[in-house]
């Protein structure tokens, strides 16, 4: 039983079961939540949180955390919409210059983390500060985008089976299946899965660790930046106040979607079942209406307590077992 | 095949390697035996480039090598295992193996050539496992099994091994030995490092002896005896006149502390021990005989599966050292780095914190009388620093065991374990600490000391009973004038097939 | 040792280095505004901006002090913004029916109970303290905002309320009073107790100390408790000068400029020794920063990005890597 709990399939499965255990209630106790287009719309509303947490999966794998992903995102909608609006870049430049913006804020923090052997928690707070700081240098209100590559991605509805999808959802999905493979088939993802359960016999084993955890940060932020795009074309707005709370969100998707917090276990598609959960419980809170939106917070922070307490327990008992083994 | 030849390291303080030679053949296994501190350690990661050796050769099947690196030793065919294992739990097997390396196919990993790799890298050493599964679900000697099979992924010349069996069962040794001697029919070098001695009977072709540094010779195994190899590897000549041993110790009455069956999967077999007051019990014994073990489940820093601990004549069961200490214990750990030295903090807090744990949160004493009680320590034990303020991190390794010292005398135990409380010190310091040790005892304070020492000498020089350890459990006690060292040595090199426990 | 000159001893004193900033940084902002400095009374009280720095910072200098000791054993609490806005939500929803020192014990107990948990999760459970705090840090705000219904619960009376927040004792702000009898009362507590002797041991090595038989879990959980208290206290005042209880913006992003006080002041994210003047150095640091800032009419947003620019100095002088590559050239 011990071996079936530890596994973070087990995790990943629960996270799966509590998805449908929600939708199910959903659907039992409101009318209209059981249709097909409310599940699209979860995918749609939550394209861009399932992008960072794509991202962020990497970071926590390989035993970091990233918490400038809400700030990264502000600021990349904040560029873009200075770029287009008042610089009048063309808007697939504005689109590169922002991307790899991200990345290159993203490998900054995972170099200070590496070469100086920060802390993650801390270096990315601040970077989550500077983030935020450099946004409001941009613009202290908000700023509307009326691109025309912009507003039609927003305008979009591309048909699916039972309803209609955005582009965004579609890129977000894209996004998952890059890291899906990347975690699985390259060099890299299994290095960063390497880190996370041990850096120590990481290194001794010669593996790249310095340029992985880099390129694993530099990936987080690559990711933060297009969920700012995402974004920005979802609210057709830059806004320094956007996204505020998005690194909290994105850490419980991930740990909930079965991910060990600290590091080596746990699947990247684990980030698709835990925004789900995640946009269900906020849309059983909406098409209850009675309840304030605030619970949702609440019952996040419980169930990041529920999966982390029992992770923790888990891996204490299996570390009392592999002793005496 | 492998020859080292005056082999030099030095490290700002120490002497690490003196002259050190060892020649490795092909198809053989070689033990390369040594008590802690002996050097053992610092020649492997010489060999496997950690360290570059200040003077002396290497040379590989006949030409020089200067490994920088440990990509370099293994480029040269040089690979190592080492006690821990280094691989990552969370990965699989087959994953384990092929890190690094990864056959592709189209870019990507290429999973199923993984695992077939993987399963021939094994099949060298006859395991047929699943290699899928993740490391973590396999005992730690199958763990052992797949860093080998890592380290032979590619053709290699020499495997060395660092205390492979530290933590390992009699079943999974035997199995370990089985796959050694296999490779060796495909003539591969092995250097088997270890300091137990029933296991390099078993399996060794020819063992080199280290001590302090320094190589004590080179022997096929069949010539040389168990007794002869102890006594090259604790340093007692052979021929010396052996130490006396007289005792004003009570020879009956309760005793103050007393275990019964005490043991812990893995480090101690069921062990019983008692220490009247005013007594200093020695525990005899090589490294890996269970002496730590057995100390530390007498002071509850670890929890014991069976048996229990009788002190004042009332069954006791600690869950932590705090419990022990207010029951009148004290523990001097033999890591003092990191489990006694708390290297901010000055001298004098570090004297003080155990008996101020004791006592809660109110200060023990005045400002006054804490410099003054630290002082009065500095002077007794001889405890060289600048002040009692200096941080404890800047004395010399020797004053920092005899602050710790200080800091569980002042605690007035009634029953006080050392473990190893002469590493490192110096010779005129040894002699002291151990008068300290026999006065405390047979003094007025008529404190019970246990006292754990690699040196064979010291222990008996100290004692007034011997108690020996061997693979975990007791093998002869002896009292005052029974002693000699002789006795003792063959107590600790008897073949366990052979003597009977005394 | 070598004999080091008066100047060179005096610089090496912990708190050299955080009041030369604290001096670096005021003198700065004299020469760029002028009267910055300048101090009178008026109505009784004494006004200036050195009194409003003092008194703005009063809320932070609270909560760096329990996050001193909190980083001081290797821990770390981002739940303290979270803990400002619930302790303000609690006392603003019964003050006005509840009476005044009701209101005030219910504030301090809900923050006490917030501290408690962190503890139990910390020293219990064996959650690393980052993901510990961080739960609270998520739902704390989320339980803030059920208990003001997402409104902004503006007080109207009693007027002692305000007391605390706004008023004033021998002229000067009542929060400086409040600041430092906590600060004291925890400088005694270190000195005249052996809790500073246990925590800094169980900062440095936990092993060691628990094997010299400190209660290390009791350690733990205790600043735990007292960090939250001290964001409580925080969360009382700033709901009072603020006569309302505003649960979205209340102590928002406190736990960085708390721990970057900590840093300022000299104390090691490391864990270990710790400085309580030195935090509180720290804090006015911060304060004056962003006082300055705005003097200056320099957009109050630069004072993001100077904040996180001085985490990062702060952090990689601290780390040991730089330690080996500034010392190399000797």
């Amino acid at each position: 039983m011990k071996h079936l709990m530890g596994s973070s399939a087990f995790t990943a499965w629960v996270s799966v079961a509590l998805m449908v255990l929600l939708f199910a209630a959903g659907a039992a106790g409101y009318t209209g939540f059981a249709s097909v287009q409310v599940g699209l719309n979860l995918l749609i509303d939550n394209a861009f949180l399932l992008v960072i947490a794509v991202g962020m999966s990497f970071v926590i794998l390989c035993g970091g955390i990233d918490l400038s992903v809400g700030s990264v995102l502000a600021l990349s909608t904040l560029a873009a919409a200075w770029l287009l609006q008042l610089a009048h870049w063309p808007a697939l430049a504005v689109i590169a210059l922002v991307l790899v913006g991200g990345a290159l804020f993203g490998a900054l923090q995972g170099w200070l983390i590496h070469a100086f052997r920060l802390q993650a928690f801390i270096v990315t707070l601040a970077g989550m500060f500077l983030a935020r700081g450099l946004c409001f240098l941009i613009s202290v209100d908000s700023l509307t985008i009326d691109a025309p590559l912009f507003v039609a991605l927003s305008q979009t509805q591309i048909p699916v089976p039972g309803g209609f999808l955005s582009p965004g959802a579609l890129i977000a999905l894209a996004v998952l299946a890059a890291g899906l493979w990347i975690a699985h088939f390259t060099a890299f993802g299994r290095t960063v899965y390497a880190i996370g359960g041990s850096e120590a016999s990481a290194m001794m084993m010669g593996l790249a660790v310095g340029r992985t955890k880099v390129a694993a940060y530099a990936l987080s932020g690559f990711c933060a930046a297009l969920a700012g795009l995402l974004f920005a074309v979802y609210m057709l707005s830059g806004y320094g106040q956007h996204g505020q709370g998005v690194e909290l969100d994105a850490i419980a998707a991930v740990v909930i979607g079965g991910t060990l917090l600290t590091g080596g276990q746990g699947y990247v598609a684990g980030a698709l079942s835990g925004v789900l959960v995640l946009g269900l419980i906020q849309t059983l809170i909406a098409f209850d209406g009675t309840l304030s939106s605030w619970w949702g917070k609440i019952v996040i922070g419980g169930l990041l307590l529920g999966f982390c307490s029992v992770q923790q327990v888990v891996a204490r008992a299996s570390k009392g077992l592999a002793s005496n083994g | 095949m492998l020859e080292l030849s005056g082999l030099h390291k030095s490290f700002p303080g120490v002497r690490a390697l003196s002259d050190v030679s060892l020649r490795l053949f092909p198809g053989e296994i070689h033990a390369l035996m040594g008590q802690n501190g002996a050097g053992k350690s610092t020649l492997i990661k010489v060999l496997t480039g950690l360290y570059a050796p200040d003077a002396g050769t290497m040379t590989l099947q006949g030409r020089p090598i200067a490994p920088r690196g440990t990509e370099d030793a293994q480029r040269l065919g040089i690979r190592t295992v080492y006690q821990e294992v280094n691989l990552c739990p969370n990965l699989s097997v087959a994953e384990n193996i092929c890190a690094g390396r990864f056959p592709r196919r189209w870019g990507r990993i290429d999973w199923a050539a993984v695992r077939v790799e993987a399963k021939r890298a094994l099949a060298q050493m006859d395991l047929d496992i699943d290699v899928g599964a993740p490391l973590s679900r396999y005992s730690l000697s199958v763990q052992q099994m797949v860093a080998i099979g890592r380290a032979l992924r590619d053709p290699a010349q020499v495997l060395i091994l660092d205390e492979p069996t530290s933590s390992l069962d009699d079943a999974a040794v035997q199995r370990l030995f089985t796959v050694l001697r296999r490779l060796r029919e495909q003539g591969l070098a092995i250097l088997f490092v270890t300091h137990f001695l029933d296991q390099t009977y078993a399996v060794a072709d020819r063992i080199t002896v280290m001590r302090n540094g320094q190589t004590e010779g080179e022997y096929l195994a069949q010539d040389l005896s168990r007794l002869a190899l102890v006594n090259k590897m604790v340093g007692a000549p052979a021929d010396q006149v052996p130490a006396r041993l007289d005792s004003s110790a009570p020879i009956d009455g309760e005793p103050v502390l007393s275990a019964r069956g005490l043991s812990r999967q893995g480090s101690l077999q069921p062990l019983d021990l008692s220490l009247r007051r005013g007594e200093v019990l020695g525990l005899a014994g090589l490294l890996g005989s269970g002496r730590t073990e057995a100390a530390r489940l007498l002071f509850g820093a670890d929890a014991p599966d069976q048996g229990q601990v009788e002190i004042g004549g009332r069954a006791r069961r600690w869950h932590s050292p705090r419990e022990a200490i207010a029951a009148g214990l004290a523990f001097c750990s033999e890591d003092r780095k990191h489990e006694g030295a708390i290297l901010d903090l000055s001298v004098r807090d570090n004297i003080l914190l155990a008996l101020q744990a004791r006592h809660g949160l109110r200060l023990v004493m005045s400002r006054e009388q804490q410099n003054a009680l630290a002082e009065d320590f500095i002077r007794r034990l001889g405890i060289k620093t600048a002040s009692a303020d200096t941080p404890i991190g800047q004395l010399s390794g020797g004053n920092q065991q005899k602050a710790l010292l200080a800091r569980w005398l002042a605690t007035r135990p009634a029953v006080l374990i050392l473990d190893e409380p002469t590493r490192g010190i110096d010779v005129r310091a040894k002699e002291d600490l151990m008068d300290q040790v026999r006065a405390l005892a047979h003094g007025e304070a008529g404190m019970a000391i246990v006292f754990i020492s690699s040196e064979l000498r010291e222990v008996l020089h100290c004692s007034d009973r011997v108690l020996v350890l061997r693979d975990r459990r007791a093998a002869g006690e002896y009292r005052c004038g029974e002693l000699d060292e002789r006795s003792v040595l063959e107590a600790i090199a008897a073949d366990p097939a052979a003597a009977p426990a005394a | 040792m070598s004999t080091a000159s008066a100047p060179q001893r005096a610089w090496n004193h912990p708190l050299a280095r955080p009041l030369g900033a604290l001096a670096l940084l005021l003198a700065l902002a004299a020469l760029g505004v002028p009267g910055f400095l300048h101090l009178e009374i008026k109505d009784g009280h004494l006004y200036g901006n050195l009194v409003d720095i003092l008194h703005r910072a009063a809320p932070l200098m609270l909560a760096a002090l329990g996050m001193t000791l909190v980083i001081a054993t290797r821990g770390i609490d981002v739940s303290v913004g979270a803990v400002v806005a619930i302790a303000g939500a609690v006392a603003c929803q019964l003050v006005g029916t509840q009476g005044l020192a009701l209101a005030l014990s219910a504030a301090l107990g809900a923050a006490l109970l917030c501290g408690l948990w962190n503890g139990l999760l910390v020293a219990g459970l064996g959650l690393q303290p980052i993901i510990a705090t961080l739960i609270l840090m998520v739902a704390g705000r989320g339980l803030a905002q059920l208990l003001t219904d997402g409104q902004i619960l503006t007080v109207y009376e009693p007027a002692s309320f305000f007391w605390l927040g706004t008023g004033h004792l021998l002229g000067l702000p009542v929060s400086l009073f409040v600041v430092a009898a906590v600060a004291g009362g925890t400088a005694l507590l270190m000195r005249r107790t052996a809790l500073g002797l246990f925590i800094q041991s169980v900062g440095i090595n936990p092993v060691a100390a628990r094997l010299a038989g400190v209660r290390t879990a009791a350690i733990v959980c205790f600043v735990y408790l007292y960090c939250s208290l001290g964001a409580g206290l925080a969360g009382l005042m700033i709901a009072s000068n603020i006569r309302s209880a505003d649960a979205n913006n209340a102590g928002l992003l406190l736990e960085l400029d708390a721990i970057l006080a900590v840093t300022l002041g000299g104390g090691q994210l490391s864990g270990g020794r710790f400085n309580l003047a030195g935090s509180l150095i720290g804090a006015l640091i911060i304060q004056t920063l962003t006082s300055a800032i705005y003097a200056l009419g320099v957009p109050p947003q630069v004072t993001m990005v100077v904040k996180a620019l001085v985490v990062f100095a702060v952090c990689i002088s601290q780390s040991p890597s730089w330690a080996r590559h500034a010392r190399r050239p000797a």
